[in-house]
């Protein structure tokens, strides 16, 4: 079908309603009188059985008659993974957390049925005496400003019909019947906003050096191919808000004179795959993508490509490689894919949180953007906040925040009481940030001063039981696996400083292997081919310049002080604390402790292979390691 | 490239599926992995023989079809087991001891990261990054995600697929 904007605004002012109802300034009865249940199905909730959990409340609701008491909804992620998994009921906005399927009846019995919410499955945090508070005063969610993911665990992001009525598409009409490409550019531009990938470059920027470029086939394309461990912000779009990344390429292939796109994903995000399916098809039959979209002769289509399982394809010139069927390999730029990009046409290649930022900046303005974050980084960034912290999850917050709010405020500290060490940023191209950074503004920037990238988002956070040089030790072994070995800088340089992290990590290093590292780290940034290997010593440099001393005492005292590198620990017995239980001597792997029942035991320093389970297992905290 | 040890089982239907696939997507632009990744799908694996029938079918050099089957992770060239296990090794779920549940693995089941039981019912791998990242550390086995891990749930956790 042909989409009008009466057909638009029709569907908008049918389906806004029902949205609002689960907003929760709106705790208000619902219109039809019923309930809504609003259940999470993005990747980390789903892994934590979201999906049973809809069954069993379907059919408990049909065993108690109460099927009619109720809409269901499935949204995407909330972004309060660790919780998971997460559901709503509405009117009242009650935020239930770590519900199991053994709990569905007693939340129909008490809160659909009853009216009284099942208080201890409530997030603690919204419960104030006997009232119920929003979770969005809560202090995850509180210093969040949610733009890229204003439609994530609100909409359901297989219903086209429900993104249109948060406005969505509204922005596509306008470009096509108010702006010219040009004054699309412009209003990008002046907007400030910047690659979300990493590399920050100005988007505006990017299109504008494309528009100008003639070819019988211009080409628009998405990297949704979030290769950094730990990371998982374009992931949670995907799933959370297909359309907006649509809409947005449409937007950017009117703006540049493409027709086609296309999105390369991941094979590892199985649900963003399937919604992104379901996305372009419904976008097909209403008339959103194909030809003469709007009545104005504007066609344009989007074909997904499946990625294969290659970290280097989220470098642009590789992941255009990898599209045309090919090895990943990066080539030299120039020429750029404005000039020469996909099958040798021009191309414009953004990552998805910059598309979903599109739609917001055109409907509401550059200035409007440029109101939040920094006069450099305006706007927002969503971080994959994970690892030694309590709210692990995925936060949306200004540029310009500083880490030790990130962490503090939203993430809820470290826990276990332990004490901060790093925070890495940028994945494998990026650095660890030490304590003393912790209130430094957060911006592309900033980070690239205190020796860190912004990187696509994922936020690592790291306590003093993390060594840094294993940290090192970890990237480095990533990258070189997913070096591509096309330049020789990258696929021996980095196998060469892998080895000598190794050599540290088991004891057998030399001090000179500080100097070696740092010549080495230099050549590499200097003279590898790509982003991949020009960034792939940051994560050594930088955890050499702000944690050298963990370095040295590998290399000198042959210690590892936070306790990780196997090779340099000993377990020993203390013959006072022991109490001859045998525990440890019964679930010693190799069997190499040896005592008489009552007896102290003895660790066989020679057989023991390290792996701690005697150290876990001691109730009389009888077993040192160090 | 040596044909795989394990013999070459695929029957006339699978090769059918294929070649009716190829001759649908053959004039798109770019086809290779996006064949390969439905002849994956079809055979569980990617052998020699199956490498042959794109090269073929798309009148391309095995060569072509080689290069990009053993660039990609996602190809396998041998065949996994029944229970396929990748344990997670992103940060997220490094840092919170995902080695340790992948060491507990390889000596529970006697094999290493990479290689199939030799009644090919289990085989292991690591991924980076299943994006579960607040169950850290995970794994999955086939389609199934197992989060909050550690080393002692692991014998438990098998036990329900020997």
């Amino acid at each position: 079908m042909t989409m009008t904007i009466k057909k638009l605004n029709e569907i908008k002012e049918q389906f806004a309603p029902i949205i609002a109802e689960r907003l929760h300034e709106n705790a208000h009865p619902c219109k039809d009188g019923k309930r809504i249940i609003s259940l999470c199905a993005g990747t980390g909730c789903q892994s934590s059985k979201s999906l049973v959990i809809r069954d069993e409340f379907v059919k408990i609701l049909k065993k108690k008659n109460a099927l009619d008491k109720v809409s269901i909804v499935t949204t995407g992620c909330h972004g309060l993974c660790a919780l998971g998994p997460i559901l709503q009921v509405f009117p009242e906005g009650i935020f239930y957390t770590g519900v199991t399927p053994a709990d569905v009846e007693r939340i129909v019995d008490e809160h659909i049925i009853d009216g009284k919410p099942v208080k201890d499955l409530v997030y603690k945090e919204t419960i104030k005496g006997d009232k119920f508070t929003s979770v969005e005063d809560t202090k995850f969610f509180k210093k969040q400003k949610r733009i890229a993911l204003q439609n994530c665990g609100l909409i359901d992001p297989e219903k086209i019909d429900e993104y249109i009525g948060t406005g969505g598409y509204e922005a596509l009409y306008k470009v096509l019947t108010e702006m010219n490409p040009d004054s699309v550019i412009q209003e990008v531009l002046d907007s400030g906003l910047r690659g979300r990938g990493g590399a920050g470059f100005p988007t505006g920027k990017k299109w504008a050096l494309a528009r100008p470029n003639k070819a019988d086939q211009k080409y628009v394309a998405c990297n949704a191919d979030e290769g950094d461990p730990g990371a998982f912000m374009d992931r949670s779009i995907l799933e959370g808000d297909p359309h907006c990344i649509i809409e947005a390429m449409a937007i950017a292939g009117y703006s540049i004179d493409a027709t086609k796109g296309f999105i390369y994903v991941r094979a590892e995000y199985p649900i963003a795959v399937d919604r992104l399916n379901i996305a372009i098809a419904q976008a097909r039959e209403y008339g959103l993508l194909g030809k003469n979209i709007f009545g104005t002769g504007f066609d344009f289509d989007i074909e997904l490509r499946l990625g294969a399982g290659a970290f280097v394809c989220g470098e642009e010139t590789a992941l255009m490689a990898s599209i045309e069927g090919k090895r990943g390999e990066p080539h030299a730029r120039p020429p750029f894919p404005a000039v020469k990009g996909l099958f040798e046409k021009p191309t414009v290649l953004n990552n998805v949180e910059t598309y979903a930022n599109i739609p917001k900046i055109i409907m509401k303005g550059s200035k409007w953007f440029r109101s939040m974050g920094t006069p450099t980084s305006p706007g927002t960034k969503v971080f994959a906040l994970g690892g030694k912290v309590n709210n692990v999850g995925l936060v949306e917050v200004p540029m310009g925040i500083t880490l030790r709010e990130i962490i503090e405020d939203i993430g809820g500290g470290i826990p276990g009481g332990k004490k901060f060490k790093a925070a890495q940023t940028g994945g494998p191209s990026g650095g660890c940030i030490s304590a003393e950074n912790l209130d430094v503004k957060i911006d592309y920037d900033n980070l690239l001063k205190i020796g860190s990238m912004m990187g696509s988002g994922g936020l690592i956070v790291m306590d003093e039981t993390d060594c840094m040089v294993d940290i090192a030790k970890f990237y480095m072994t990533f990258i070189a696996e997913e070096s591509c070995g096309k330049c020789t800088p990258c696929r021996i340089g980095t196998k060469r400083m892998l080895e000598t992290l190794e050599r540290i990590t088991e004891g057998k290093g030399e001090e000179k292997d500080l100097v070696e590292l740092e010549e080495l780290a230099a050549y590499i940034k200097d003279n590898a081919l790509c982003g991949l290997g020009q960034t792939a010593p940051n994560p050594i440099l930088s955890t050499m310049k702000n944690f050298r001393k963990e370095y040295e005492e590998h290399i000198r005292d042959k210690k590892c002080i936070a306790g990780v590198c196997k090779k340099l620990l000993q377990y020993k017995i203390d013959p006072n604390k022991c109490k001859g239980c045998t525990l440890c001597a019964r679930n010693c792997p190799v069997n190499c402790i040896s005592g008489a029942l009552k007896e102290p035991h003895v660790i066989d320093q020679s057989k023991c292979i390290k792996c701690g389970t005697c150290f876990t297992n001691c109730k009389f905290g009888a077993i040192s390691k160090g | 490239m040596s044909k795989s040890a394990i013999a070459f089982t695929g029957t006339k239907e699978q090769e059918k599926e294929l070649k009716s696939f190829i001759s649908a997507h053959k004039n798109d632009p770019g086809p290779l992995i996006m064949i390969m990744q439905e002849a994956q799908k079809i055979y569980g694996y990617l052998p020699v023989e199956v490498q042959e029938m794109i090269s073929k079918g798309l009148n391309i050099p095995m060569e072509k079809v080689y290069e990009v089957a053993t660039f990609y992770a996602q190809f396998n060239l041998v065949p996994r087991g029944k229970y396929h296990i990748s344990v997670c090794l992103g940060t997220a779920c490094y840092v919170k001891g995902s080695q340790k549940v992948l060491d507990a693995l390889e000596q529970n089941l006697k094999i290493q990261s990479g290689e199939c039981t030799a009644d090919r019912k289990f085989s292991l791998d690591s991924c980076r990054c299943l994006g579960a990242c607040g169950l850290a550390p995970v794994m999955k086995v086939n389609d199934e995600v197992f989060g909050k891990l550690t080393p002692d749930k692991v014998p438990q956790i098998l036990s329900q697929f020997k």
